[in-house]
């Protein structure tokens, strides 16, 4: 029998905001433990929350980025539950009136468009961080109360690549709208998965199994893969899938049980009687509409069509904000895209790649780059020393026209030195004269080589060809 | 020196400012009354007495300075459930026991500017949950007018320290009745503002959507003058609410005349199995009113006899939640265990008393799913209709007079084992926390056994000023305000 895989992600984001989104606490990774809290995110008594606006205009903006129906009215819910990463023990979220609802994203997978639907968007307050130490836990509530939104996708997935092109676009648009970082290392973007799976043709899907709070990109698609052996397995032997939330074990490659759907939570929501309803006018959502960045895939075709640049580039530069916005600075000061591309593909990759560092803290800035491109294009210096100024400067600083300076990289396009190159060249080799006149076009090149060899680089390789031709051919 | 503790803040206010006493004077008399008294009465679970002099001095000072100001030095007990930073919060409940609070409440903070003098930390029912302060698991505290008799709640340690002159005056909170029950039971004026009138930050919740802070006072001029200090809005708090404070004890007026006034009588408040005395008494004032020029009108409020079943599913879900944060992870009592469930269980198993386990346990269940519909929606919409009669009532009348309670203060332990029949002795008090208007209660006369009656006065959302010059035209024609306990 062939089966089908059912898939359906809620995505939680910490959003950028300045503090967190019930009290004035800043959140900083990594600080000191449980030194960004107050009474109001430790849960003290008579402790009372205070909505962060910065954090409803930017969960409404991910909403319109994402295509979905703001809501005028929406309000605050306390979800209950005891454990001591929620120091109320009860969180603040949104049940039945998010601020978001419905939504759409469009992406290619595998050369073929597709589009993902979302269910919603709601707005919550993040929990703290549990360490298990030997004999003891250890909670840190600097990340207690922090801002953040949870995407719901309809179960409208079927595949690891589905998933991977909807998470991989999900994650670019927040961060091009400066939603949020979206750094997983940091927590920033972790997702819970619905897995199910039904024999082809049948019309209601099989029993959800939920895979909870995952990071790594790579995890969630292990951990789908495995699911969805596991779940056709059961079902080949005759059996029934459970209805269960599993976590995923990383060093094992398995999913394992961590709640049956008899142990399944009573959240007991209720309307939150200490926050008002939020109300949202139309002429609000079209400012923030108004506000909204340009997206990657405008990006994308703004680079075919405005700057000319091939389909293939402008998907590479657009992949990663930073990249894109770097791209964009740099083309302040040149009008050659197609050189900056190629930089960028080529050495500004490699070079960072491994390095550590990105591409916004590279010593080589957008001016540098347009720098060097512009004295390959005036030919003061050709394509090759234009990379080593490009390396060098990667690695050690500088200014562009300085290295070139320095270490004598500008070309020779003087006809009288570029001559006496020639001449020996053809002089020394008469075999490729031969065989350049006999027929053989590409014989020129070893002679171009014997000129580029005894120039040491710098001879301006249009101009040699040129004289080349205009000696072999006169 | 007059006996300075049998003042009110009014003549307080004016003798420190006239020099005729200090503020250290007065605070060192009411410790006085204080080591006494309160031996009998009950009524402080703990005193800061070094804190409450240095304010003192510094108040003062501050007087010398130039600074006035009405409660410039003037002392105010303060409920359990309030934090003020560095003193303890119980709540009366061995959970908070240890726990110290690390901020101010915002109404703290209003005092602290007024200048006013945090005197002590009076008792209450365990997380303001109850009518007589007998389910206080920290202290215990007795009826002023009769150590017999509880002093009401769950307000008790409030209204019993103003009665005994062991306060000038106090701040309690109104859930359901529990600032108005207490003042009617211990002979005092309380008033339960509208809600959203005064910043709730830093009361500790009991039921987020009934709670509101109110003063318990000598007079109704003083619980004018202390509302004046406290109300407003405050940031901190989403549901206060950015409306203008009038000046209240402006406007008391100079005469004592009710012309003009229309206030309502609902025939549903003299319930079946009110106390004669009770209500012959309130129907006495309501004919002194008469007697003062207010035309008195019949009202209706035809769904308040469901007001107890809604408040005790209201009350209950929402303390369910709020009391979630008591689990001896961050603060207060810990019992351990070998996981965060066994260390919950034990921790609360002892911590709670009976009272707040058996509305934390109702609380949840009204909660659950598959019973939410029936009981908490159910509950939201009769909240609405009860908030609708009082909308129509106001539209015949301008306030309303009604009894508190169905009787005086009863005896200790009269109730304590049957919890329902304690929780239907809040039905003339709860349906204005549900509605969220304001209501006050002043004394309107004594039982034959000697103990208060009081008489309920209830407006408009935001019409403090209105039930306060009601009250204030009563008690300038009648005497029974200035009869005091024997102790």
């Amino acid at each position: 029998m062939k089966y089908e895989a059912t898939i359906g992600l809620e995505t939680h984001i910490m959003q950028k905001t300045n503090t967190k989104m019930f009290c004035s606490c800043k959140y900083e990774y990594g600080a000191e433990p449980n030194t960004h809290v107050c009474p109001v995110c430790l849960g003290y008594p008579g402790a009372l929350p205070v909505l962060n606006e910065k954090a409803i205009t930017l969960c409404c903006k991910a909403g319109l980025l994402l295509g979905c129906e703001i809501n005028p009215y929406s309000k605050w819910d306390r979800k209950n539950y005891f454990y001591p990463d929620m120091s109320k023990n009860y969180q603040i979220s949104q049940y039945d009136q998010p601020l978001c609802l419905g939504g759409q994203l469009e992406v290619e997978v595998e050369g073929e468009m597709k589009t993902f639907t979302l269910e919603r968007i709601h707005q919550e307050e993040n929990a703290a961080k549990n360490t298990h130490a030997s004999g003891a836990s250890l909670v840190d509530y600097n990340r207690a109360g922090t801002a953040l939104m949870e995407i719901v996708s309809n179960p409208c997935m079927h595949s690891t690549a589905d998933v991977m092109a909807y998470m991989t676009a999900l994650k670019q648009i927040m961060q091009y709208g400066g939603i949020s970082d979206c750094d997983q290392e940091k927590g920033q973007m972790r997702s819970d998965v619905n897995v199910s799976v039904r024999p082809v043709g049948q019309k209601e899907l099989g029993s959800k199994v939920e895979i909870k709070n995952m990071n790594s990109f790579a995890f969630i698609m292990q951990a789908i893969e495995y699911e969805i052996d596991r779940q056709i397995e059961v079902l080949e032997r005759g059996g029934k899938v459970d209805q269960e939330t599993r976590g995923y074990d990383s060093d094992r490659g398995e999913t394992f049980v961590q709640r049956t759907k008899e142990d399944a939570h009573d959240y007991r929501y209720f309307p939150e009687p200490d926050l008002m309803p939020v109300k949202i006018s139309a002429e609000q959502i079209e400012v923030w509409r108004s506000e909204l960045p340009e997206l990657p895939s405008q990006r994308r075709v703004r680079y075919v069509s405005e700057l000319g640049l091939p389909e293939y580039d402008a998907g590479v530069l657009t992949a990663d904000k930073a990249v894109s916005d770097w791209f964009e600075s740099a083309m302040q000061h040149t009008a050659n895209a197609k050189a900056v591309s190629n930089f960028i593909m080529g050495e500004m990759m490699r070079l960072l790649a491994g390095s550590g560092i990105s591409i916004a803290d590279s010593k080589v800035t957008p001016e540098k780059l347009a720098e060097i491109v512009g004295m390959i294009d005036a030919k003061t210096i050709s394509t090759s020393a234009g990379k080593q100024v490009f390396e060098i400067i990667f690695n050690e600083g500088g200014e562009p026209k300085a290295i070139v300076e320095q270490k004598g990289m500008a070309q020779v396009s003087d006809d009288s030195a570029l001559e006496g190159w020639a001449d020996a060249a053809i002089a020394s080799n008469p075999k490729a004269v031969e065989e350049y006149k006999g027929g053989k076009p590409a014989a020129i090149n070893s002679l171009m080589g014997l000129v580029m060899k005894a120039s040491k680089g710098k001879a301006n390789p249009g101009a040699v060809m040129q004289m080349l031709k205009q000696k072999l051919d006169g | 020196m007059a006996e300075l503790h049998t003042l009110t803040i009014a003549e307080l206010s004016e003798m420190l400012s006239s020099g005729a006493c200090t503020s250290v004077e007065l605070v060192k008399d009411l410790l006085a009354v204080i080591d006494a008294r309160d031996e009998k009465v009950g009524a402080y679970l703990t005193i800061d007495r070094e804190a409450a002099m240095e304010q003192a001095h510094a108040a003062d000072e501050a007087r010398a300075a130039g600074k006035s100001g009405v409660l410039l030095g003037i002392p105010v007990a303060i409920k359990d459930l309030l934090n003020v930073k560095g003193q303890p919060c119980t709540c009366s409940s061995k959970i908070l026991e240890g726990y110290t609070a690390p901020y101010d409440a915002t109404v703290i903070t209003r005092l602290r500017d007024a200048g006013a003098v945090l005197l002590g930390r009076v008792n209450m029912d365990e997380f303001a949950m109850g009518s007589s302060t007998e389910n206080a698991a920290l202290g215990k505290t007795s009826n002023p007018w009769n150590l017999e008799h509880v002093p009401g709640g769950s307000s008790g340690g409030s209204a019993a320290c103003v009665s005994a002159d062991e306060a000038i005056a106090s701040l309690g909170s109104d859930t359901g009745g529990s600032i108005r029950q207490p003042a009617s039971f211990c002979g005092c004026v309380g008033v339960k503002p509208t809600y959203g009138r005064v910043s709730r930050y830093g009361l500790t919740a009991f039921a987020s959507s009934l709670d509101q802070i109110g003063p318990i006072t000598k007079t109704v001029k003083d619980s004018a003058l202390l509302l004046e200090a406290i109300c407003g809005l405050d940031k901190m708090d989403s549901s206060s609410v950015d409306m203008e404070v009038p000046a209240f004890s402006a406007a008391l007026g100079s005469d004592t005349s009710l012309a003009g006034m229309k206030l309502g009588l609902p025939k549903e408040y003299f319930v079946d199995g009110m106390d004669p005395e009770v209500e012959k008494a309130v129907r006495d004032a309501v004919e002194h009113c008469r007697s003062l020029g207010a035309e008195i009108v019949d009202v209706s409020l035809p769904n308040a006899k469901y007001a107890i079943a809604v408040y005790y599913i209201i009350a209950t879900a929402e303390a369910s939640a709020n009391l979630a944060r008591f689990d001896g992870i961050r603060y207060g009592m810990r019992l351990d265990g070998k996981d965060p469930a066994e260390l919950y269980g034990r921790t609360r198993a002892a911590g709670f008393g009976p009272e707040v386990k058996r509305r934390i346990i109702l609380g949840t269940y009204v909660l659950s799913s598959g019973y939410y519909d029936a009981y908490y929606l159910k509950a939201q919409k009769v909240r609405t209709l009860i908030r609708n009669d009082f909308s129509d009532a106001f539209k015949q009348c301008d306030a309303i007079l009604a009894p508190v309670t169905p009787t005086a203060a009863y005896r200790k332990g009269e109730k304590t084992d049957d919890p329902l029949k304690m929780y239907l002795d809040d039905i003339l008090t709860t349906p204005v926390n549900l509605a969220g208007n304001c209501a006050l209660s002043l004394p309107c006369g004594f039982s034959g056994a000697g103990l208060p009656i009081g008489l309920q006065i209830i407006g408009d959302a935001f019409r403090e000023e209105t039930i306060l010059r009601v009250g204030y035209a009563y008690e300038q024609t009648t005497d029974w305000h200035t009869r005091k306990p024997e102790l």
